[in-house]
């Protein structure tokens, strides 16, 4: 079996691909080297989907996060993903910051984004009461939202999966052989795979595989990001993204409200050269514990739920890297970092015309699935639990087994049976939220297990 | 959507809860309703598969199990009723509950509420303990959902961070399920649970323990491969190697459903603020068990309960009690939280006529002083040890000079 397409790499970009592709007549193959889709950068990010209005003016990136805010945000109208429109008010702690206000206000105008307004000192308290002491003032920006990081990459993969593309994971990719018959060998821990075409979408690895097709021209560096969830009961001290005004260093440190119902505290940016570093570390926390009692003093008398550090694939290069090479049939989609979520249908858009433009033939399919309807995980929306109709049609919606996350037996059946299903806790948590609460599995954990334990058994794999 | 209309909604089927709840419907005719959230009632004890249960309410010494059982018989015997399955998910207007069960989305109205929801360890993450997010890492409640409800295997070589009671029920646990605990860390100088049960406990499982120490990082990138431990006193850190660790005491209130009835919370406990009879400020509401005494052993939590239910019968008869000028009873260092953390003249006195603390410090000849205004109105040594792990109780009785008027108590050591 040959491949049309073989994407490398199972996050949110190359779900998103996987996705847009596998509406075309082509045999479409998604390959990583998790046992889930969405486990690397994608799984631990900031969560929210941006207006790009501080991106770089007249990049790609600022053209694709646009893009992608208005794509994805229509995707998740349609298949469940929580997204809520919170807003966001970015915060000027000092003359400087103030006096940089305008100057952003411009350059989201820049960007095409045309809604953000300066506040007052006494506007930014009464958007967020309990902000800590000292904020001179600040600028709205309405649009700015907050999404559910996990969902997205499993829709993707899920209508990719459903128009017939191959997911292929634990296949971590060894070796690359370009054949010059126009077919390319990817040597993978489960054999061999033959493509056509090769899509580079591995994240923290594409620099690794970029240079086994013989380029040198980035290098991925791990930039740690650790980040706080505080406990759901939080959640009203903060019903806007609060945003630190960006500086040389990155977007620095904000507070958020999750669509789970949490506040986020986050993140860190630490460069690295171990891309499996996801651990927190005792300096984040000191730096998040500063960084957070002087933001929202109040925050640190709520119980923290959890911890977490992701690792987003910062390059050496001003924008996102992707480049065709119709020569090797090749295709970089490199340095997406961490506005990736956003712009990841935009991008992959974007991928359909490089292909075209590289003379790929692309028929679209007669008939495609409908977008998935994604199990609904959010706050925004009545959870099965709250939902009596569903119940009375299948009584394991009523029945909670995760009390904190009041995640129920039918959902965790359902993740386990889902087109992408959850082989494991972790993919049950991605899924359902289930041990993800406060207690984090003291209740719960065991019962979960057992549902994955006697679903596996049952199942033949 | 049914509603369910009843006299006693009682929240939580731990031992408080069927406590309270055969107490009240054993000796009235009010109908009682407990409603829990799991597949059985019976609380921590359920999953506690060793001896040492009972002993002050049952007058017996039995396995958390088989206690659980009796509890759940006798409140059904009773007269109680008991949803099982069933978790209050939020509140109505004027206490009414919502719950969700397999039956569907239902609401409970009752003339008054009992919580009895309980307590739990805090987990790793709300500790801050850095470093990798292995699978292995666990709160002795799961451990114990584990083997004795799932019989799940455990690692083969554990670390247990705390010394105290529950830590050493952890030790038990894991080794029933063939997993050695290598090593029991604690900040304390001194392992916190009962001299007896440490020499004991060192014997029978040969365990070592690491006092004035604290674990700085979990290892591990899929399983966990050790914890770092760093002394207190000399600031050296070492790896100790394990598969699994277990994160034991540490207790936080089950206090959502109190929170989100605005229910004021106790600073200390943060469970609900209750004064000698279980009330809470909101009408009709009252606490009972570990909720609001995190955490104290089963059987006290029982008496509690029964304490409770007997202010909830008056109550219901229409009985007036004093309220209004309750005087703040206050914690001050060594301890951590008192609770009831109200004094209401006139009121009976609390379970067992104590109060019940908790201390962050060893203090082997206790002597406590309550004050008042600057004043001192009592002073009182007493011939059990303060340690921390474990609750320390103080006879009501010191209170009896309390000035009503007066402000708020402190209570020092």
């Amino acid at each position: 079996m040959t491949y049309d397409i073989t994407i490398v790499g199972a996050g949110v970009v190359g779900t998103a691909i996987a996705r847009a592709l596998s509406r075309y007549d082509l045999n479409v193959a998604l390959l990583d080297a998790a046992n889930d889709v969405g486990q690397g950068t994608s799984k631990a990010n900031t969560a929210i989907l941006h207006t790009g209005f501080d991106a770089k003016p007249g990049t790609l990136e600022s053209r694709l996060v646009r893009r992608g805010y208005q794509l994805l945000a229509d995707y998740a109208a349609r298949t469940g993903i929580p997204l809520e429109r919170t807003g966001a008010v970015l915060v000027a702690w000092t003359e400087e910051e103030l006096a940089n206000l305008p100057a952003l206000q411009d350059k989201a105008v820049a960007n095409g984004y045309e809604n953000c307004q300066r506040l007052t000192a006494e506007e930014v308290y009464a958007a967020v009461p309990d902000l800590g002491p000292g904020a001179l003032g600040g600028l709205s920006v309405p649009d700015e939202s907050i999404i559910c990081p996990w969902t997205p990459s499993i829709a993707y993969a899920t209508e990719a999966v459903d128009n017939g593309a191959t997911l292929l994971l634990e296949h971590e990719v060894r070796a690359v052989d370009v054949h010059p018959g126009g077919t390319t060998t990817l040597h993978t821990t489960q054999g061999p795979v033959t493509t056509r075409w090769l899509i580079n979408a591995a994240g923290l690895g594409a620099d690794v595989l970029d240079r086994a097709l013989g380029h040198d021209r980035f290098t991925v560096t791990p930039r740690r990001g650790e980040l706080l969830v505080f406990d759901k009961l939080a959640r009203p001290l903060v019903n806007k993204i609060v945003l630190p005004v960006p500086s040389k260093l990155g977007k620095g440190v904000l507070v958020s409200p999750t669509v789970y119902g949490n506040v986020m505290l986050g993140p860190t940016a630490e460069d690295l050269d171990d891309k499996t570093a996801t651990g927190t570390s005792e300096g984040g926390f000191e730096f998040l514990r500063t960084k957070g009692e002087k933001l929202m003093p109040v925050l640190f008398e709520e119980e923290v739920t959890t911890a977490y550090a992701g690792l987003r694939a910062a390059i050496d290069h001003g924008d996102y890297l992707i480049d065709t090479d119709p020569d090797q049939r090749y295709l970089l989609v490199g340095g997406i970092r961490s506005t990736g979520l956003t712009s990841s249908m935009a991008i992959a858009e974007h991928v359909e015309s490089l292909l075209q433009d590289a003379g790929l033939t692309m028929t679209a399919k007669v008939e495609v699935a409908d977008p998935p309807l994604m199990p609904n995980i959010g706050e925004h929306a009545p959870r099965p639990y709250e939902r009596g109709d569903l119940i009375a049609q299948d009584p394991a919606f009523g029945e909670i087994v995760c009390f904190c996350e009041r995640v129920t037996a039918g959902e965790i059946r359902d993740a386990l049976t889902a087109t992408v299903p959850a082989v494991d806790r972790a993919g049950v948590s991605k899924r359902t939220r289930a041990t993800n609460g406060r207690c984090q599995g003291f209740y719960c954990g065991a019962n979960v297990d057992a549902c994955i334990t006697k679903h596996l058994q049952g199942a033949p794999r | 959507m049914t509603t369910i209309t009843t006299d006693v909604a009682i929240i939580g089927g731990g031992p408080a809860g069927l406590t309270a709840a055969a107490t009240l419907a054993a000796r009235t005719s009010v109908r009682v309703l407990v409603l829990e959230r799991e597949h059985e009632a019976g609380g921590i004890p359920r999953h506690s598969d060793h001896l040492g249960y009972g002993v002050r309410d049952k007058h017996t010494f039995t396995t958390g199990p088989r206690y659980a059982r009796r509890l759940v018989d006798e409140a059904t015997d009773a007269g109680a009723q008991l949803l099982t399955k069933t978790m209050v998910t939020s509140w109505g207007e004027q206490n009414g509950l919502n719950i969700t069960s397999p039956r569907g989305r239902d609401r409970v109205e009752a003339k008054a509420v009992i919580l009895a929801t309980g307590a739990r360890e805090r987990p790793r993450p709300a500790r801050m303990i850095p470093g990798g997010r292995p699978a292995g890492v666990l709160t002795t409640g799961e451990l114990q959902n584990k083997v004795h409800l799932y019989h799940q295997e455990v690692g083969t070589r554990a670390v247990v961070i705390g010394a105290e009671l529950v830590s050493w029920s952890a030790v038990m646990t894991l080794k029933e399920a063939g997993c050695r605990t290598e090593l029991l860390v604690t900040q304390h100088a001194r392992p916190e649970s009962y001299a007896a049960f440490n020499l004991g406990g060192r014997a029978m499982f040969r365990t070592s323990v690491a006092t004035r120490s604290r674990v700085t990082q979990v290892l591990g990138c899929t399983r966990v491969t050790g914890v770092e431990i760093e002394d207190l006193t000399t600031g050296r850190r070492r790896v100790v190697e394990c598969d699994t660790v277990v994160f034991t005491g540490d207790w936080i209130p089950d206090h959502e459903l109190a929170r989100t009835a605005g229910i004021t919370l106790d600073r200390g406990t943060r469970g609900p603020l209750v004064d000698s009879i279980g009330r809470t400020n909101r009408p009709g509401i009252f606490a009972a068990g570990n909720l609001v005494h995190p955490v104290d052993t089963a059987d006290i939590a029982a008496l509690g309960g029964a304490h409770v239910a007997r202010a909830v019968e008056k109550h219901l008869n229409g009985a007036t009690f004093p309220s209004g000028g309750a005087v703040p009873i206050l914690a001050r260092a060594p301890f951590k939280w008192v609770t009831p953390g109200l004094y209401e003249p006139g009121l009976p006195a609390p379970a067992r006529g104590r109060l019940e603390t908790w201390v962050t410090d060893h203090v082997r000849a206790p002597r406590v002083t309550v004050r008042q205004g600057g004043r001192t109105i009592a002073r009182r040594s007493l011939p059990w040890p303060a340690s921390p792990g474990r609750v320390f109780r103080i006879p009501w009785d010191l209170l009896k000079d309390v000035d009503p008027s007066g402000g708020p108590v402190e209570l020092t050591l």
